[in-house]
């Protein structure tokens, strides 16, 4: 790039010279109008955040029963709101944990204990100081024998909690080197006297303070002048939640520029979408996963032969290519894959090959009958063609499979985890453990394959105590690999997260938890 | 007593009587619905345990006949109760969705009544003419598509190409009415379109039989010209029809418009109870249901009576 484009580059941000006048004069250097435009944008992104203006932002996935109390959210609007009025003690950023209630954190005694000290002079945003009590309150709600929380699966192994002057304190029955990220997840949102006096009051520590609420529609948010960070994150003064539910309303929004960003943007039309001049498609590689999901203890799946039958059977490229339309990746077997932290890339990748799964087909020994797998279009997108897909590739392979279409109304309550072989999908944990912990473990409730190995379970708790992370990663991989040779679970692919976003916005960056910049967009960037 | 007078009497008993049976047949089926409310809500995060502790908040342990009876025992004292699933007063929030549905049902109606009767009526001045054939021939094209294509079709060409309305309908409750029209431009678009043809056609259709008659020749023999013999002849005669199909329209434009919703993210009573029943909010899918049949009834009501006040015969019974 010449110095003089970048000289003028720098007028524009600084305001003396206008767009308009730096892309003739880059014409006039010889310069193409594309590349001009990025030069502006670098210039732009150097020149810091803009403060001032309204983010808008469309959301899929609300509806007018949701509630504002964290305990109850399972859906995008209302958590992407919670990320905006609340804060938990940490937040999984795109480079590791963030401090944000917790100023910091260490465990101790083999990871059995934990002590977060909170900020110190927070406040919530009703004034009220934030104290290790409120922490604590929080952390109760969420895990005590009443609780009604979507939280209560991963707040289990607690031994005892406290709190010790500002700090809060708490001991695991079994070490466990990932708690501070467990401590991360969206429904533990801190709130004074953890809520238990008024769940749904909407108030916390966040960037922002909630404006209007209603559910199913919109929220709007102004700018909390008091938050500790206000200076470096929460550049717009007002934020606007608008919730979009239709796949085309959301893209319409977008293109004629009444939202300034659009989550789960169809992987159908991300292409199309973003050749649009003043539209940018963003991908991000996560950890959800598209599951098909059999039961190990249950006929004919207790059968390992078969299960490697159908796993060799399943072309998984033509899944992402068709399914994903190439916004995704191929999945191998096991819920974990390269976006996860001590990941081994060294585990082979399960390969299409009918040969392979004729000859398992035919060492099961299964009489012929046909091997029922239950989907439903709720199931994942495109879970109804995703398994036509793998029914062909079966037939060719000689094995006999039947695909039974079930309503998406109940689906998660009558097929899901109930019938032994059906289409699912997992959203993804920040780390290996809670993964594994939330659905492979013998006593996990979600555990939707029957996966029960001692072993496996034994090798899980040695992992989550184990504070080296050479050998954390060693035993991870060993139990990669089992499950990828002897699982119920099959993983034909993991899904991206598409977002779309207007070109006016800057700052954005990738972060694996989630769409969105895992919701974050709202405080990281700006409109230039 | 006046004939009319004993009829509505009869026929608001009626209703009531047939509301009862609505909600009792609303609650038998979403009783037969597979999962509750605390399984709907919790979803993929359920736990044995959670799941217990919220039915038990939910109340949902209790017998299905104490629950129902719970609930008509509410209504009938005014209180509609809380939601199952936000907690958040039922009566307040059906107060703002039924407010929206029927400024979007006011507005599309006020365009498409007045449109269709008049475009039926000049179908039939000019019938098997070139207008004629113009009206019926748009209008059914416009029936014949699925509402969301026009939908979208609309939203394609005016809010993404033009950019003249927006592409979904933002009626905040302070915004001033002006912008609210303009921000609900193109869903009253979509159902004027959408309930236009139905009219319309009844129009022309009954007008046409109605024309047949000997008394419409005498009319057209003393030198009445064609509007005119339309105008104080036939349509006073084709009244009843017409009313009736016009109300069956305001009815659906009320209660069946949730495609329409969801396209522009509009917040009416439709998505609001299409919601409760995903979730099984048995409390706001009753009442919701409720609304909706003494909408239908109502409509239906006035439908009878217009048609007897416009017919002489039925006025004055022997």
């Amino acid at each position: 790039m010449s110095n003089e484009l970048k000289l003028l580059s720098t007028k524009v941000t600084a305001g003396t010279m206008t767009r308009r006048e730096f892309m003739s004069k880059a014409a006039a250097l010889g310069v193409t109008a594309a590349v001009a435009s990025t030069i502006l944008a670098d210039a732009a992104y150097a020149a810091g955040p803009v403060k001032g203006g309204t983010f808008r932002m469309g959301v899929s996935g609300g509806e007018s029963t949701n509630s504002q109390d964290p305990a109850t959210w399972a859906s995008d609007a209302p958590l992407a709101g919670g990320f905006i009025w609340g804060e938990a003690l940490v937040y999984p950023g795109p480079n590791g944990l963030e401090p944000r209630v917790a100023e910091s954190w260490e465990g101790s005694n083999a990871a059995k204990t934990w002590r977060f000290k909170v900020r110190k002079g927070i406040t919530f945003s009703d004034g009220t100081a934030v104290t290790a009590e409120d922490v604590l309150a929080t952390m109760q709600r969420h895990s005590n024998e009443d609780s009604k929380s979507g939280a209560l699966g991963i707040m289990k192994g607690i031994e005892s909690m406290r709190t010790d002057g500002d700090v809060f304190e708490l001991t695991l029955v079994i070490g466990n080197a990932d708690l501070p990220y467990l401590m991360a997840d969206y429904h533990l949102i801190i709130q004074p006297n953890g809520g238990f006096d008024n769940p749904a009051a909407a108030i916390g520590t966040g960037l922002y303070t909630l404006e209007t609420d209603e559910p199913g529609v919109r929220m709007t948010f102004k700018k909390n002048p008091n938050h500790w960070a206000a200076d470096e994150m929460g550049h717009y003064d007002e934020v606007e939640l608008i919730v979009l539910n239709d796949a085309t309303a959301r893209t319409a929004a977008l293109q004629s520029g009444q939202v300034d960003t659009v989550n789960r943007v169809e992987p159908k039309i991300a292409k199309l979408l973003g050749r649009a001049p003043t539209i940018d498609v963003k991908t991000t590689s996560g950890r959800g996963h598209y599951v098909f999901i059999a039961h190990v203890d249950t006929a004919p799946f207790d059968n390992n032969e078969l299960r490697l039958a159908l796993k060799h059977a399943m072309n998984r490229q033509e899944m992402v290519d068709k399914i994903l339309q190439g916004y995704g990746s191929v999945g191998n077997d096991m819920p974990i894959n390269e976006a996860y932290p001590l990941f081994d890339e060294t585990i082979p990748q399960r390969s299409f090959d009918l040969e392979k799964a004729a000859a398992h087909y035919k060492a099961s020994g299964h009489d012929g009958s046909p091997i029922i797998l239950r989907t439903a279009d709720g199931a994942f997108p495109g879970a109804v063609d995703a398994a036509a897909l793998f029914q062909q590739t079966c037939q060719a392979a000689g094995i006999p499979l039947e695909i039974k279409r079930e309503p998406n109304d109940g689906y998660w309550s009558e097929v899901w985890n109930v019938q032994p072989y059906c289409a699912s999908y997992w959203g993804g944990r920040p780390v290996q453990d809670q993964m594994y912990s939330t659905a492979y473990l013998s006593s996990a409730d979600w555990n939707d394959t029957r996966w029960k190995r001692p072993e496996f379970d034994a090798m899980l708790l040695e992992a989550r105590a184990e504070l080296d992370e050479g050998k954390r990663k060693e035993i991870y991989s060993k139990m990669g690999r089992m499950l990828n040779e002897e699982g119920g679970v099959m993983v034909p692919m993991f899904n991206d997260f598409v977002d779309g976003l207007s070109t006016e916005i800057q700052g954005w960056e990738t972060n694996p938890s989630g769409p969105q910049m895992y919701w974050y967009a709202f405080a990281k960037t700006w409109k230039a | 007593m006046h004939p009319i007078v004993k009829l509505v009497a009869q026929r608001l008993s009626l209703g009531i009587l047939l509301l009862f049976a609505a909600s009792a047949l609303l609650f038998g089926l979403t009783e037969i619905l597979p999962g509750d409310a605390a399984q709907a809500q919790l979803g993929q995060s359920a736990t044995p345990e959670n799941l217990a502790n919220l039915r038990e908040e939910m109340g949902l342990n209790r017998p299905a006949l104490t629950r129902y009876a719970e609930w008509i025992g509410g209504i009938l004292t005014g209180d509609m109760g809380n939601a199952l699933s936000n907690k958040l007063p039922i009566g307040e929030q059906i107060g703002k969705r039924l407010g929206a549905t029927m400024f979007l049902a006011f507005w599309a109606a006020l365009i498409s009544v007045p449109v269709a009767i008049l475009l039926g009526l000049v179908a039939v001045r000019y019938l098997n003419r070139w207008p004629d054939k113009v009206i019926s021939g748009s209008t059914l094209a416009a029936i014949s598509l699925p509402e969301f294509m026009i939908a979208y079709i609309l939203i394609f060409v005016f809010a993404v190409k033009l950019g003249w309305a927006p592409s979904f309908a933002n009626v905040p409750p302070d915004m001033p009415l002006l912008e609210k029209l303009h921000s609900i431009a193109l869903p009253i678009a979509v159902l004027t379109m959408v309930v236009l043809a139905h009219m319309m056609r009844m129009t022309r259709a009954a007008i046409l039989n109605v024309m047949q008659s000997a008394y419409i020749e005498t009319a057209e023999l003393k030198g009445l010209t064609s509007f005119e013999v339309i105008r104080k002849h036939a349509f006073p005669n084709a009244v009843a029809p017409i009313v009736n199909v016009v109300m069956i329209n305001l009815a659906y434009l009320v209660v069946g418009v949730v495609v329409v919703e969801a396209v522009f993210a509009y917040p009416g009573m439709g998505q609001y109870l299409v919601d409760a029943v995903v979730k099984r909010d048995v409390p706001v899918v009753l009442t919701s249901g409720i609304i909706f049949s003494a909408v239908y009834i109502i409509l239906n009501m006035i439908a009878d009576i217009v048609s007897i006040l416009s017919n002489p015969r039925l006025r004055h019974p022997k």
